[in-house]
């Protein structure tokens, strides 16, 4: 056993990098949530973003439209669940969960052509000299543009959320959509938007693991992240900060563990592969204990059915 | 099952049995465990079905159905596939044995061959690769290579095929280098391409620069380009998007030539069930290109040493080798028998860590 | 302008002719669907939805195989239903399912090779003790530390994967299975096997538990308080509040009952169909389960009939597959199609449509 080989810094650069997709899919599911929305349906969506992403990237050798494209993707399926869920108030459960069925499907035919072909290379943001300070210069300045995105919509949707009337609105949605509907405020079209929206930030997870976390595309290659990314949401009781935590915790024990297990740790491999799940859900626990009321912050239309009847 | 029931199914089988048999072209099934575009272990499979498709054009027809759960949904995925008149039904993955078995027995008119099981009946024979002879070419090239010291493997499930690829490895890397080391991960999953791009980051972080893998996505191979001076080998299909680096060669499985000499048997009505364990002599194991990152030295042995094993010269578990706890498992020139290879379930000696239980 | 007006009650009828409709639009799309693939779209419907019941040379074999695929996502549904009409979300029915195989298999693995009647019915306590345990851990915590049940079901998914992983691999291998993962295989166990009970019906115990369930809850939500509190606390918790309703109490029965059916569903599984315990004995009943509670609309009987459509798709899928060489993914996203059909229309049985301009309120 050698701890020593564990570098924290190269690690930290790491665990930013593997819990990339899940943070972006889990920053769209939030503002999905926070309209009172509930869409099950990430693992589809993140699926076919993947595929749309991977696909325009190798037809047309650019990364940054392959992401547009994935985007774009994530989005037109997201506006299936928003048709049905919103137009012809559906179960939201049982459609996210349909949606997720379909997503599977649907990318897996897009991709016949695509399997054993490899994607244009994405490239590292190049800052210079920043990137040679230590620790931080690895950790801070070494990644592509996508992880700082993920990182500068974390703050703005903080923000959006907090300090917006935007922001207000949305919330206002979510928290009592008969109130906003009688304000004049309208419920259905804010809605259709904020699915939109996480639809696109699922794409954009999804191309990011086809196209530079992993690079590849393989038919269910998301591999179950969605359902992480909506974990996540719940984990953060609903914030974007949290989300990030959240994410990044999760990415981190996923990055550790294997790290151990590299070093020769004598723990039963088994454990270590459930860590992340067993870390999340203490540190869960711990946090939603010590402040008794965490359930609360749920958005308190979350899931339920929107009609105008006036 | 009870014996009542079991009359009945058989003699429901034996008459549709026979009139499965009535009808012209031969018609070949697959059962693959994954999707065909996974890009390793099915789509190579779906490789040998396509060739199979080829040789044969008119004659025989092939049907196949991809991600076809182990256990109950397989049973009825034969038991429908042998309804529909398959003469011959490949069923491609390990857990498959006792649902073939199974199946097999209520039509005794179709031949099944199953991949990597151990259990026959006479109308189920069985067929795997000896990929551990690609293995230790693998591991000869990396312990030249490798100036680290440390070779990474990212392994899936403590299995005696998994572990003996380690152990195929690491023989041949520290005959020719004794001071490398292996680190292994257990991925403890056969699918997850995110989980093996951590896996490769995490090995090549901690020094590895040179990763072998049993896993079929090739999320190291690009981890490996990331990080520059970094080698790997192509596993299940060739991976040559990669080469000439970091992939610089790969094991390729091959069904190809296997499958139609099987289909042909049952055309010829010769088939019989037997057990075939075919390494690089018979094909079914293919070393991709070396490619010029090694040096040609290297390769020039990596080639004979290839040569030498396929040809029969020599066997890669050749002693004397010691087991990980130091007592003697195979002594000086004596080789190991297939029985104790195909349930190997210990690291050999010099290996670190423990195999999970 | 197209407006919908809400229904004062679901109207009958359309309840009825609502499912029909959505098969319909799905098979119009499907075809679309094929025939942009190229396959012969009326033959690849034909085949989904009528080889398996009525195909000559199969639906002797297919019909009962129905009762098999549809039994554990009936019994799983059921449970699940209970949680989710008074608002406790289980999502991680799958890990109880495979925890309650697990269990039950230990019991008959301990015992082998026993030959005793009391084998098998200790089996089926342990499979069901095994889910109600495992949905006991999102259930305590729900109750002691407010930690929200979607989260912790769900991720207790992977760590019974984990479990079942290992199980496979250590403690319940085969010590006669050269080495390869997986547990004996327990068809070939009589006192700890679960065949077919009549033969060419598909009839297992699983799929008599399966139906016992559906009439048990029937009764329980229509003629029983506990029913009504649950029915009660989905709809208004505050009023269940009001009423004397424990919330806690109806967390812990919700979470167990749900569990253990899961839980059952795994053992009857494990000792039936599939037979043994190996690395991939789960394949996503547990999620199937959820889809099939809602499409059934989390009522019995509704539950009873979504079952087995879902498994009408899934058998037909899998003979349109190897007949017409449709791709899987083709299926699954006929599958998905289906589902939001079936979930779009139901619309018309909760509100009518009205035509014409909006009168002012």
């Amino acid at each position: 056993m050698d701890l020593s080989a564990i570098n924290p810094v190269v690690l930290t650069a790491s665990l930013m990098v593997a819990a990339t997709p899940i943070l972006l899919a889990a920053l769209g599911e939030l503002v999905v949530e926070k309209s009172g929305v509930l869409n099950l349906g990430v693992e589809g969506m993140m699926i076919t973003g993947a595929i749309c992403g991977f696909a325009t990237a190798v037809e047309t050798g650019s990364p940054t439209l392959g992401f547009l494209a994935a985007m774009a993707g994530g989005a037109a399926l997201s506006m299936v669940f928003g048709v049905l869920t919103q137009f012809l108030m559906s179960n939201q459960v049982a459609t996210g969960l349909a949606l997720t069925l379909f997503g599977l499907g649907l990318s897996a035919l897009l991709g016949q052509g695509y399997v054993g072909v490899k994607p244009p290379a994405t490239d590292r943001l190049d800052l210079g000299p920043l990137a040679d300070i230590p620790v931080l210069g690895r950790i801070l300045f070494s990644h592509d543009l996508v992880v700082y995105v993920s990182l500068a919509l974390v703050a703005g949707i903080w923000a959006v959320l907090r300090f917006t009337r935007a922001g207000l609105i949305l919330r206002a949605v979510g928290e009592n959509h008969d109130a906003a509907h009688a304000l004049g405020y309208k419920v259905v079209r804010i809605r259709l938007m904020a699915i939109a929206f996480g639809g696109a930030m699922a794409g954009l997870g999804g191309a990011y693991l086809s196209l530079v976390r992993v690079p590849q595309w393989t038919e269910g290659m998301t591999a179950g992240a969605g359902w992480i990314a909506l974990a996540i949401v719940v984990f953060a009781s609903w914030r974007a900060g949290r989300v990030l935590l959240g994410a990044y915790l999760f990415g981190g024990v996923v990055v550790l563990q294997l790290n151990l297990q590299a070093a020769g740790v004598a723990v039963p491999v088994e454990l270590l592969s459930a860590s992340p799940y067993l870390v999340t859900i203490l540190v869960l626990v711990v946090m939603s204990a010590d402040r008794g009321r965490a359930a609360l912050n749920a958005p308190a239309c979350l899931g339920r059915v929107f009609h105008a009847s006036s | 099952m009870n014996r009542r029931t079991l009359l009945a199914t058989a003699a429901f089988a034996i008459g549709l049995a026979g009139a499965a048999s009535a009808q012209d072209s031969t018609k070949v099934g697959f059962v693959f465990v994954g999707p065909i575009g996974d890009g390793g272990w099915t789509y190579e499979h779906n490789q040998g079905r396509l060739a199979v498709e080829e040789h044969f054009g008119d004659a025989v027809e092939t049907v196949y159905q991809e991600s076809v759960p182990e256990g109950a949904d397989a049973e009825r995925v034969l038991t429908q596939m042998a309804l529909s008149g398959a003469d011959l039904i490949f069923t491609t993955s390990f857990g498959y044995m006792d649902p073939t078995l199974n199946v097999a027995a209520k039509f005794p008119n179709v031949k099944f061959e199953h991949a990597t099981g151990y259990k026959r009946a006479d109308n189920v024979g069985t067929y795997s690769a000896r990929f551990y002879e690609g293995r230790a070419v693998q591991g000869h090239i990396a312990g030249k290579l490798t100036e680290s010291n440390i070779i990474g493997y990212i392994a899936s499930y403590p299995i005696p095929e998994v572990i003996r690829g380690i152990n195929a490895a690491y023989i041949h890397a520290k005959k020719v280098n004794p001071d490398v080391q292996f680190k292994v991960i257990w991925a403890y999953t056969w699918f997850d391409p995110a989980k093996e791009a951590d896996a490769a980051t995490a090995l090549i972080e901690q020094g590895a620069d040179v990763i072998l893998q049993h896993t079929d996505s090739t999320a190291p191979q690009a981890a490996a380009e990331k990080a520059g001076n970094v080698y790997t080998f192509g596993q299940a299909s060739d991976m040559g998007e990669y080469a000439p680096m970091p992939r610089v060669s790969s094991i390729i499985d091959n069904w190809a030539p296997y499958y139609i000499d099987r289909v042909q048997a049952v055309i010829d009505s010769t088939w019989e069930s037997d057990d075939t364990w075919d390494g690089i002599g018979a094909g079914m194991v293919k070393i991709g290109e070396i490619t010029d990152a090694v040096p040609a030295d290297v390769k020039a042995e990596a080639l004979a040493l290839k040569e030498a094993i396929a040809n029969g010269d020599y066997h890669p578990f050749t002693g004397p080798l010691n087991k990980q706890d130091g007592t003697v498992w195979l002594a000086e020139g004596e080789t190991a028998d297939d029985g104790t290879l195909l349930g190997m379930d210990f690291y050999v000696e010099g290996l670190t860590g423990e195999i999970p239980q | 302008m197209i407006r919908l007006e809400k229904r004062p009650a679901p109207s009958r009828a359309w309840g009825v002719a609502a499912p029909l409709l959505a098969v319909t639009l799905t098979m119009a799309a499907g075809a679309g669907l094929f025939a942009l693939l190229g396959t012969d779209p009326l033959a690849a419907i034909r085949t989904i939805f009528w080889d398996p019941l009525f195909n000559e040379q199969f639906a002797s074999y297919s019909r009962p195989q129905l009762l098999v695929k549809a039994g554990p996502l009936i019994l799983i549904a059921i449970g699940l239903s209970l949680g989710f009409r008074a608002g406790v979300w289980n999502i991680g029915a799958e890990g109880q399912y495979i925890m309650g195989a697990v269990a039950g298999a230990g019991v008959a693995l301990a015992f082998y090779p026993l030959e005793a009647w009391f084998i098998f019915p200790l089996m089926v306590i342990a499979g069901g003790l095994g889910g109600w345990a495992w949905a006991m851990i999102p259930a305590i915590l729900k109750t002691r530390f407010r930690t929200n049940e979607i989260l912790v079901s769900l991720l207790l998914v992977y760590v019974a994967e984990q479990v079942l992983a290992s199980m496979s691999l250590g403690l319940m291998r085969n010590p006669e299975g050269g080495g390869f993962p997986g547990s004996r295989n327990l068809q070939q166990y009589p006192a700890a096997a679960n065949p077919e009970r009549i033969a060419g019906t598909g009839m297992h115990w699983g799929v008599v538990t399966a139906l016992i369930a559906v009439i048990a809850t029937y009764v329980l939500l229509h003629r029983h308080m506990l029913g009504f509190q649950i029915r009660l606390a989905g709809q208004s918790p505050r009023a269940a509040r009001f009423a004397g309703v424990d919330p806690n109490r109806l967390v812990v029965i919700c979470l167990g009952t749900s569990g253990a059916l899961a839980g059952l569903a795994g053992l009857f599984e494990v000792a039936g169909p599939a037979g043994q315990v190996s690395i991939d004995f789960n394949v996503g009943y547990g999620f199937t389960a959820i889809i099939v509670a809602f499409l059934g609309r989390l009522h019995p009987v509704g539950i009873l009939l979504a079952g087995l459509l879902m498994a009408l798709t899934y058998i037909g899928g899998e003979l349109a597959q190897f007949m017409l060489g449709l791709p899987a993914a083709a299926i699954q996203a006929f599958q998905g199609m289906l589902l939001f059909f079936l979930l779009g229309v139901d619309v018309l049985s909760n509100f009518r449509i009205r035509l014409g301009r909006r009168e002012v309120a």
